[in-house]
C-alpha cells in the first residue's frame, strides 16, 4: 500500500510548478481576452501591482527587515531576500548608473517561464511583466516611486533576463488635514 | 513557507481578473465559473504528469483517488484530504476541514456566497489531474462551514 517517493524534497519545486503553470494558465488566458500584446502587458503589470501592494506585508512580517538606508541597499534586499523568498532564485545586481539611481537585475533563470515558448505572432508580449507590477506595488508601499521594466529577456532569445529599475522619487505620506 | 504566498496572491488576482472583466449577471457568474473552472483543468493537468513520473502504475480508481488525497493535495494545498467517502459507484467526497484558498476568507456566514469563485480554479485542477491519469470526471464543491470544504467527484464511464 505504500508509494514511497522523496516526496518532501519535490515539494517545494512542485509549489513553484503550481505557480508557473498557474501563470502560464493566466497569460494564456489574457492573451484570449486582448487583441494586442500592448494591452496584456498592461494588464499583468496592473495585477502584479495588485500583488506587490499586498505582498509587501507578507514579506516585512517574513523577513523582518527595516528601514533602507538607501536605494543600494534596498535593491540587495529585492535581490538577495524577496526574489529568494518568493521565487528561490537569486538575481545579481548590477549595471548601477554613475548616479546611482538605477540598476539591473539579472536573472539566471527565471521560474515563471520554466515550461513556455513564446509563438511567432507574440512578439511585442512580455510574458514575465507581472513582475514589473509587484516590484513597483511593493515599493510604492515603502514610499519608493520606481520605473521597472524589462531590458532582456531569455524568451526573445536573449542570454539571460533583465530587469532594469529606476528609482524616481521618495513618495511623501500627505495626511489628510488637520489629521495629525 | 514563503513560496506558497505567491501562488495565493495570484489566484486571487486571477478570480479578480475574470470577475472584473465582467459584470456579473447570473449567466455570466456561471461562465466566470467555467472560465475559472477551465484554466484549473490545465494546470492540473500538467502538474500530475510532474509528479507522476516516478511513481508505479495505479491499481485500480480507489488507488488513484488517493494518490490525489495525499501526494496531489499536499503537494498543491500543503495539507492531505481529512476524510474520504464514495459509494462505490462512481462518485467519491473528498472532505478538507482546512481548505487552503478559503482560509484566509473570514470563518463567518458573511463571505459564504463568495466561496464559489475561489473553489472553481481548485475543481479544475483535481478534474484535469484525473482526466490526465484516464480518469473523465466531474468535479463540483460544496461549503457549508468555511474554511471546510468538500469536493464531489463523480467519475463519467467511458
Amino acid at each position: 500500500m505504500s508509494r514511497q517517493s522523496n516526496r518532501t524534497t519535490d515539494s517545494k519545486k512542485m509549489n513553484s510548478e503550481l505557480f508557473t503553470l498557474t501563470y502560464g494558465a493566466l497569460v494564456t488566458q489574457l492573451c484570449k481576452d486582448y487583441e494586442n500584446d500592448e494591452e496584456v502587458n498592461k494588464q499583468l503589470d496592473k495585477m502584479g501591482y495588485n500583488i506587490g501592494v499586498r505582498l509587501i506585508e507578507d514579506f516585512l512580517a517574513r523577513s523582518s527587515i527595516g528601514r533602507c538606508q538607501d536605494f543600494r541597499e534596498t535593491a540587495d534586499v529585492i535581490a538577495k531576500v524577496a526574489f529568494k523568498m518568493y521565487l528561490g532564485t537569486t538575481p545579481s545586481v548590477s549595471n548601477w548608473s554613475p548616479a546611482g539611481d538605477e540598476f539591473s537585475l539579472i536573472l539566471e533563470n527565471n521560474p515563471l517561464v520554466d515550461f513556455v515558448e513564446l509563438p511567432d505572432n507574440h512578439s511585442m508580449l512580455v510574458y514575465s511583466n507581472l513582475l514589473c507590477g509587484v516590484l513597483r506595488g511593493a515599493l510604492e508601499m515603502v514610499q519608493m516611486a520606481v520605473d521597472v521594466k524589462f531590458a532582456q529577456d531569455t524568451l526573445r532569445g536573449d542570454n539571460v533576463t533583465e530587469i532594469r529599475m529606476k528609482f524616481i522619487k521618495r513618495i511623501e505620506e500627505n495626511l489628510p488635514a488637520g489629521d495629525e | 513557507m514563503a513560496d506558497e504566498a505567491p501562488f495565493q496572491f495570484l489566484h486571487n488576482e486571477v478570480i479578480q481578473y475574470i470577475y472584473k472583466s465582467a459584470d456579473n449577471g447570473e449567466t455570466e457568474n456561471g461562465r466566470n465559473i467555467a472560465k475559472l473552472e477551465n484554466m484549473g483543468f490545465r494546470v492540473g493537468q500538467g502538474l500530475i504528469e510532474r509528479l507522476t513520473k516516478d511513481t508505479v502504475r495505479f491499481k485500480d480508481e480507489l488507488d488513484i483517488m488517493k494518490f490525489v488525497c495525499k501526494d496531489f493535495w499536499t503537494c498543491v494545498f500543503k495539507k492531505q484530504i481529512d476524510n474520504l467517502r464514495t459509494n462505490h459507484q462512481g462518485i467519491y467526497v473528498l472532505q478538507d476541514n482546512k481548505f487552503r484558498l478559503l482560509s484566509q476568507l473570514s470563518a463567518g456566514k458573511q463571505y459564504l456566497e463568495h466561496a464559489p469563485k475561489y473553489l472553481a480554479f481548485s475543481c479544475g485542477l483535481v478534474r484535469g489531474a484525473l482526466s490526465n491519469l484516464g480518469v473523465k470526471s466531474i468535479v463540483t464543491a460544496e461549503v457549508s462551514v468555511m474554511p471546510a470544504c468538500k469536493f464531489q467527484i463523480m467519475i463519467q464511464k467511458m
